[in-house]
């Protein structure tokens, strides 16, 4: 069958609505008797609740509750959340408290919560509380907490470590002691926050009717969220219910069940009264999970041609003050450091430690993006050591597609090994530096300089496992009113996820993808789901569509061959008709859903089964892995270490692209998210822990005129791993980014050595190693 | 919806060429007002500092803040919203089917600030060149897109509205 919506650009079912501003956000919905709540948050990183008196807060006119843990007990299982990953070998105490018990371990963690008749009027109360908290001592920083003598940042725990691992393979020792070249480096990684443009958001809406609950979140996780609701709370599944409307953004951060969710429905639980609570940017900064600080001392060898030998070191992971999830982020990043590289002796030895700082998990990346950075500074460092072009020593090293699949000898946090499945990396490094016409660089850079401006280019390339498992949830169904509609786990949070799940499904059924409804984000419509992270929506959920959706036509070939007395075969099904191909012999969808509907105590025709649908768990084997190569070009002005993008070149795997357009508004936005990380994002705390960037003034994202064109180009090298070939894009575009910029700015600088060891790359710092390059130039 | 020791204020202000009139506190912003007493919920609030533009309206043709300006400050003016922009029995305007044949959007959240910022933008610059609509866009914040296809779109509307022009 020819692909007739599969590959096509077709126009986003989710555009219209939003493009009226009649799209329905949490915060957009109003039901009956509507009430609101604010959260005091605690105003210190560290320090012991001597009380909280609410006698004050409670006695503001409109107020109706306010509540402590205490107060919510009734209706709940556990003070604390559990860790929501499967993790092993965790120390206990470790999960956030649903309400503050008697400590308090980062600032903006929920000490209480208002109930009132406006959001307003629940913050005035909230500022009517009194809290008296004796401050403890903070342990500020990841490497603070593993001192001797440090502080711990939580009293109930034995030490400052979560987990300590050592990854690796090969004789990295052995193989140092004889190489050509050796270099050292000291990086410090800080990926700040997720920001979706729309906060979190929940509303707790009981039904008196039905007796049910349902939670309306802004969440990625819809499923997983309603499992640890019921387990919080008690309840069980025909009494919860988890929706969720238009998701303005995640990226991570919404890909966690927390406190609020839990406290605002047992507050709702409580009074029986709908509760709606809505984060703002301040609470994002200083309560939504952040990736923050990753520190690596490394070393890596070469032999005299600029093959790597090894990388060897260690990394130690701030973790924050609680473990919402698990250690996953350290895993990843850890694992991401061969990339697409051969990398024959490798081991690190990581701490992922805790302190007085709000927790960390992935946030669009997770973690890949500073393992691909570790290997890419490397790389600058080993080439710089041993003479070798930038960009040649990148060609040298890179896995030859005769190599491929390439199994490298790590596992995944799954356990499963790491094999990438298919690509042609040296094809992709040729198409990049081609796009970005390396060729023209030096005389782009002559002109630059005639302009006083220093001129440079960075190649970098990454590599992420996408679509993890274990599954995902569709059924599809042509309901009697002929209708195609498919339901899912998965979760979309503006990817455009719907539009590419009804293209695979009209793929098989023909009918305008636009005439399918796809929905997501209701437990009362799927059983099981895992919901939106990993780059896995369209891998996983996109495969258990596309078979149920055969699993429909064939059904629908079966009854309308014999409706017509003629062969499966000869039928076609088009434009929401089955028809006798070449014929004009045909009847609808609609019919065929009918008759497989049934009639009252009649029999179904024969070899018809009921009902027009089926339901698929598509179980990915492995994860399947897309390669990126970012070229960048920039200028650095001399006079203010300001930097300024000039051209941007990505070349990525995508494997089968099922909407070209929106696969690369995906890399778009994930380019872009980087550059925040490698120029501009940090999230900053003073001596005592206390946030000091708490508005989007104080830490900056990317706006428009930062950003140049990037010229995104897709390869498509099919996955092996799944029935529709597609690999995951939606956080590739994060990997290469700040590697590429960083070796542009030193090739711009005409810098060796890796003189740039921290991201961001703050102006402040660029001005500093100007200046000093100035003098040593002059001694 | 207010703190009873609260004044409350009547607000009355054309919205979307109709006449509305509410009440509310004197510290009310006007994203709110629009959002929670008009119950034109398509006016985002993203960030209520300023900074992100997701609540960005045209009060009297100019594009304003709506976190920013309080709604006792919109007495007598004339505001457009998102809503106001293609009645809903309307095909698309040209912004708006620009953006979507141009992937400008991906969550939504902060388009409709970023098309109230455009519609001001294009009336007072027809023919506004990439890094024009790059700095006019400056105060408007997008996680999703990246801002290119919204610059592409944006030429690609201002472009379709001087042909139709003519």
């Amino acid at each position: 069958m020819d692909p007739r919506f599969i590959g096509q650009s077709v126009r986003r079912q989710e555009d219209d609505s939003l493009l009226r501003g009649t799209g329905k956000f949490v915060d957009d919905l109003d039901p009956h008797g509507l009430t609101h709540a604010a959260f005091l948050r605690s105003p210190v990183a560290h320090g012991r609740i001597r009380s909280i008196d609410t006698s004050f807060a409670a006695q503001v006119p409109g107020v109706i509750a306010v509540l402590t843990l205490a107060d919510l007990r009734p209706v709940l299982t556990s003070d604390r959340l559990p860790v929501q990953f499967k993790s092993d070998g965790l120390p206990p105490n470790i999960g956030p408290y649903i309400l503050a018990k008697e400590e308090v371990v980062y600032v903006g963690e929920t000490v209480a919560l208002v109930i009132a008749e406006s959001r307003a009027i629940a913050e005035d109360a909230v500022a009517l509380i009194d809290l008296d908290i004796e401050e403890l001592d903070p342990v500020t920083g990841c490497q603070q907490a593993v001192q001797p003598g440090a502080p711990k940042a939580a009293l109930d725990r034995s030490n400052n470590i979560y987990a300590q691992f050592d990854m690796g393979y090969g004789d990295v020792d052995q193989t140092f002691a004889d190489a050509a070249h050796r270099v050292s480096l000291a990086l410090v990684q800080h990926r700040g926050g997720a920001h979706p443009i729309e906060g979190r958001g929940v509303l707790a809406h009981p039904d008196p009717m039905s007796g049910q609950m349902t939670v309306w979140s802004s969440t990625q996780q819809a499923h997983e969220a309603r499992g640890f609701l019921i387990e919080l709370l008690g309840l069980d599944e025909t009494l919860l219910r988890v929706r969720t409307p238009e998701v303005g953004g995640g990226f991570g951060a919404k890909y966690l069940l927390y406190p609020e969710e839990v406290s605002v429905t047992a507050a709702s639980l409580l009074l029986g009264r709908p509760i709606k609570w809505i984060e703002d940017r301040r609470e994002h900064f200083l309560a939504a999970i952040q990736e923050r600080d990753q520190f690596w001392d490394v070393e890596a060898a070469c032999d005299a041609s600029g093959k790597l030998v090894g990388i060897r070191g260690t990394m130690i992971h701030d973790g924050g003050a609680y473990v919402p999830q698990g250690v996953n982020l350290a895993y990843n990043a850890a694992t991401a450091v061969p990339g697409p590289y051969d990398l024959p002796n490798y081991k690190l030895s990581v701490q992922a430690v805790a302190t007085n700082k709000v927790p960390t998990i992935p946030v669009r990346g997770a973690g890949y993006p500073e393992g691909t950075f570790v290997m890419e500074r490397v790389l600058d460092a080993l080439a710089d050591a041993a003479g070798l072009d930038r960009i040649e020593i990148r060609r040298r090293n890179l896995i030859p597609v005769s190599a491929m699949p390439f199994s490298t000898p790590l596992k995944s946090r799954s356990g499963s090994g790491i094999t990438y499945d298919s690509g042609d990396f040296h094809a992709m490094y040729e198409q990049a530096l081609k796009e970005i016409d390396l060729d023209g660089f030096a005389d782009r850079k002559a002109k630059a300089a005639q302009a006083g401006l220093l001129r440079g280019i960075g190649v970098a390339c990454g590599i992420k496992g996408t679509g993890r498992g274990p599954y995902e949830s569709a059924t599809v169904r042509i309901g009697k009113s002929g209708k195609v509609t498919v339901f899912t786990g998965a979760m979309p949070m503006g990817q455009g996820l719907k539009t590419a799940l009804s293209q695979i499904t009209a793929e098989s059924l023909g009918v305008d993808p636009g005439d399918i409804t796809v929905v997501c984000g209701d437990t009362n419509t799927i059983s099981l789901g895992l919901g939106g992270f990993a780059s896995r929506q369209t891998v996983v959920a996109g495969s258990s569509v596309s078979v149920a959706a055969k699993a429909v036509r064939d059904q629908a070939l079966h009854i309308a061959a014999g409706l017509f007395e003629a062969d499966v075969g000869d039928i076609e099904l088009v434009d929401g008709m089955a028809r006798v191909k070449g014929t004009e012999i045909q009847t609808s969808l609609k019919e065929l859903a009918k008759i497989a509907g049934g009639s009252p105590g009649y029999s179904l025709p024969t070899g018809v089964t009921p009902g027009l649908e089926a339901t698929e768990y598509f179980m990915p084997t492995g994860l399947t892995y897309g390669m990126g190569v970012h070229a960048v070009e920039l200028e650095v002005d001399a006079e203010t270490g300001a930097v300024t993008l000039q051209r941007y070149v990505v070349v990525n795997d995508c494997g089968r692209a099922i909407n070209p357009k929106i696969v690369v508004g995906q890399i778009h936005g994930g380019v872009v998210h980087a550059i925040g990380n490698a120029l501009f994002e940090f999230m900053g705390y003073d001596e005592q822990a206390q946030p000091t960037t708490t508005t989007l003034a104080d830490y900056l994202m990317p706006t428009a005129p930062e950003i140049p064109r990037i010229d995104v180009h897709l390869a498509e090298y099919p996955s092996p791993l799944n029935p529709l070939g597609v690999k995951g894009v939606g956080e590739a575009g994060c990997l290469p980014t700040a590697g590429a910029i960083v070796s542009a700015i030193e090739n711009a600088l005409g810098a060796k050595n890796n003189m740039i060891q921290r991201i961001p790359v703050m102006p402040q710092d660029l001005f500093q190693f100007i200046q000093q390059g100035k003098q040593s130039s002059a001694a | 919806m207010t703190n009873s020791a609260e004044t409350l204020h009547t607000v009355a202000l054309t919205v979307n060429d109709v006449p509305r009139e509410g009440t509310c506190v004197a510290r009310q912003n006007l994203a709110d007002f629009l959002r929670h007493d008009l119950h034109l919920t398509g006016t985002h609030v993203g960030c209520e500092h300023g900074v992100c533009g997701a609540c960005t309206v045209l009060v009297d043709g100019q594009a304003v803040r709506g976190c920013l300006m309080l709604a006792v400050q919109a007495k007598g003016r004339s505001v457009t919203t998102i809503e106001g922009l293609t009645r809903s029995d309307q095909e698309l305007g040209v912004l708006q089917e620009a953006f979507s044949q141009h992937h400008a959007l991906q969550c939504g959240f902060c388009t409709p600030g970023i098309l109230m910022t455009l519609v001001e933008v294009l009336q007072d610059d027809p023919d506004p060149s990439e890094m024009a609509l790059r700095e006019a866009l400056s105060g408007n914040l997008c996680r999703c897109t990246g801002y290119q296809n919204i610059i592409d779109a944006a030429l690609a509307a201002a472009a379709a509205l001087r042909q139709n022009q003519k």
